[in-house]
C-alpha cells in the first residue's frame, strides 16, 4: 500500500481529499487503482492510449520516476507518490 | 469569484516581473479560501526553468512544485495558484497559458512594457477548460 499526495488542483476530483491510499507494486498499478476508484480524477492522469499525461510529473519519495524506472518503478510498503502538474505557460 | 492580495504581495509580484524583465518570472501564490472567494497572503517567487526563450516562456520546476505543496501545508495555507510576467504583452493569457493551466488553481498575470510595470489581472479556469477574469480588490488587511 502507498501513500499518495494529490496536489490542489486535483483535490476537487477526490472529494477534497489531500492523501490517498493505493494498491499496487509499481507506479502504473497504484494510479490506475486511485482512476478506479476516482473516475474525474482519471482523464488528468492518463491519457487515451493509458499512458500518463505529458502535463503530470510523478515523484516517488523525492525522485522523478524519470531518473527511475519510470511507470514500472517499483514501490514498497509506505512508499509515498506525489502527483505534481506541470506547471507552465508564456506570453504568446 | 474574486481574489484579493495583499498589498505586500502584490507589490512583490511586480517587483519580480520588472527584475525579470525582459524574461517571464513566476511564482506561486498562497492564502486562504473561502467559497469562490479568495485571499492571497503571501507569494513566493521561483526560478524560471525553461530551455529556451524565456522571454515568451516560463516553466516551473516539479521539485520546486513539490516544495510548494509543502510550504503550503507546514504553514496552514492552500497553494492558490501561480503568478507569471507577459513581457511587452498585455495581462491577458495566451492559448499555451489555456492549454497548459491547471484547473482550480488562480493564474495572475503581469503586463510589463518596456520594462515598466502596466497591468496585473488574474484568470481562473471555467468547467469548459476556458479561462474566466476574476475580479481582484486589494485586501483590506494589507501589510
Amino acid at each position: 500500500m502507498a501513500t499518495v499526495i494529490i496536489p490542489t488542483p486535483l483535490r476537487k476530483f477526490t472529494g477534497q481529499k489531500t492523501k490517498l491510499e493505493a494498491e499496487g507494486s509499481s507506479v502504473k498499478e497504484a494510479i490506475e487503482d486511485l482512476a478506479l476508484n476516482f473516475p474525474d480524477l482519471k482523464k488528468h492522469l492518463i491519457d487515451d492510449n493509458g499512458r500518463l499525461r505529458t502535463f503530470v510529473n510523478i515523484f516517488v519519495g523525492d525522485d522523478d520516476i524519470r531518473d527511475l524506472q519510470n511507470e514500472s518503478t517499483t514501490l514498497k510498503d509506505g512508499s509515498v507518490i506525489s502527483i505534481i502538474p506541470a506547471i507552465a505557460g508564456g506570453s504568446h | 469569484m474574486s481574489l484579493s492580495i495583499t498589498q505586500d504581495a502584490r507589490e512583490r509580484i511586480i517587483h519580480d516581473a520588472i527584475q525579470t524583465f525582459p524574461d517571464e518570472c513566476c511564482g506561486f501564490l498562497y492564502g486562504t479560501e473561502t467559497g469562490d472567494d479568495r485571499l492571497i497572503l503571501e507569494v513566493q517567487a521561483v526560478g524560471n526553468s525553461k530551455d529556451g526563450d524565456k522571454r515568451r516562456r516560463f516553466e516551473i520546476k516539479a521539485l520546486d512544485y513539490l516544495r510548494a505543496e509543502r510550504y503550503a501545508e507546514a504553514n496552514n495555507l492552500l497553494l492558490l495558484g501561480v503568478y507569471h510576467s507577459h513581457p511587452d504583452h498585455p495581462s491577458v493569457p495566451s492559448e499555451h497559458d489555456r492549454i497548459a493551466a491547471q484547473p482550480y488553481f488562480s493564474y495572475v498575470i503581469v503586463s510589463i512594457l518596456a520594462g515598466k510595470y502596466n497591468t496585473l489581472q488574474s484568470w481562473r479556469l471555467n468547467d469548459a477548460s476556458q479561462f474566466e477574469e476574476e475580479t481582484i480588490s486589494r485586501s483590506q488587511f494589507s501589510n
